[in-house]
């Protein structure tokens, strides 16, 4: 590419300072793209299920693998956090929450909420098996 | 001043001409998933295991067949709304933008058709 003549306006992204509500708001993006991969493997044990008993078996071994329990993890990470900062996203379009003190507020409330909503699923579903 | 033409006003549109449906079905879509979502969780994680009786048993069941439908049927649009709006931003070339799409969109369907699909199976009894 070559180097461009003119000095041209930037696009905002570029311009301003990092601020962790940045980083908030392009999570929100990452894990919504990360629960539609998600989405297949949703498919997939309702799929399972349908198949019977036995495949149903296979599935399971599946979703009891440590990489694929990882990745559970995860996708159940991307869920609360994507549902609790998609609310946030709703408030916005009411209008409201605008204020810095606000909007920092209620995206530390969205991150950890998700944290400890993801351990707390985790804790409950590993119940049986300890 | 402002740069918006006469016609422009009169007709209400945006810079893009359009883009207020797929705006708006992506935020109806996600209040219902809201809903759906969190009654998913919660129903799962109340279930005493997750068997493949116990799974089936709870699919089976009327109130939960439908309700599990809906909620495919939304997450399926919600989510191939949202990818579309990500390739959008991301993919500059306009012809990889709309075959782009077309794939997730025929992805989205398919995934659509097999999760719905496989609870009526269930709810209806026809599982192997």
């Amino acid at each position: 590419m070559s180097k461009p003549q003119y000095e041209r306006p930037l696009s905002p992204f570029m311009m301003y300072r990092w601020q962790y509500t940045n980083t908030l708001s392009i999570l929100h993006r990452v894990t919504g793209c990360a629960l539609s991969v998600g989405l297949l493997l949703f498919v997939y044990w309702l799929v399972a299920a349908a198949g019977g008993a036995e495949a149903y078996a296979d599935a399971q071994a599946v979703f009891a693998n440590p990489l694929v329990k990882a990745l559970l993890v995860g996708f159940s990470f991307a869920f609360f956090y994507h549902l609790l900062n998609g609310v946030r996203h709703l408030v916005w379009d009411t209008g409201h929450g605008f204020e810095k003190k606000q909007a920092r507020l209620s995206g530390w409330v969205a991150f950890l909420g998700a944290v400890a909503l993801t351990a707390l699923l985790w804790i409950v579903l590993s119940r049986g098996e300890v | 001043m402002s740069l918006r033409s006469p016609v422009g006003r009169v007709l209400g549109l945006g810079a893009a001409g359009e883009g207020v449906g797929h705006w708006w079905a992506l935020r109806v879509s996600s209040a219902a998933l809201v809903l759906l979502s969190l009654w998913f969780v919660f129903a799962l994680v109340r279930l005493p295991d997750l068997g493949y009786d116990t799974v089936a048993a709870w699919i089976a069941a009327p109130v939960n067949a439908v309700l599990l439908s809906l909620l495919v049927g939304t997450t399926v649009y919600h989510s191939m709304l949202g990818v579309q709006e990500v390739v959008e931003d991301y993919v500059a070339s306009h012809g990889a933008k709309i075959a782009t799409k077309i794939v997730l969109q025929f992805i989205h369907y398919l995934l659509g058709a097999l999760g719905i699909f496989s609870v009526l199976r269930i709810a209806f009894g026809s599982a192997a």
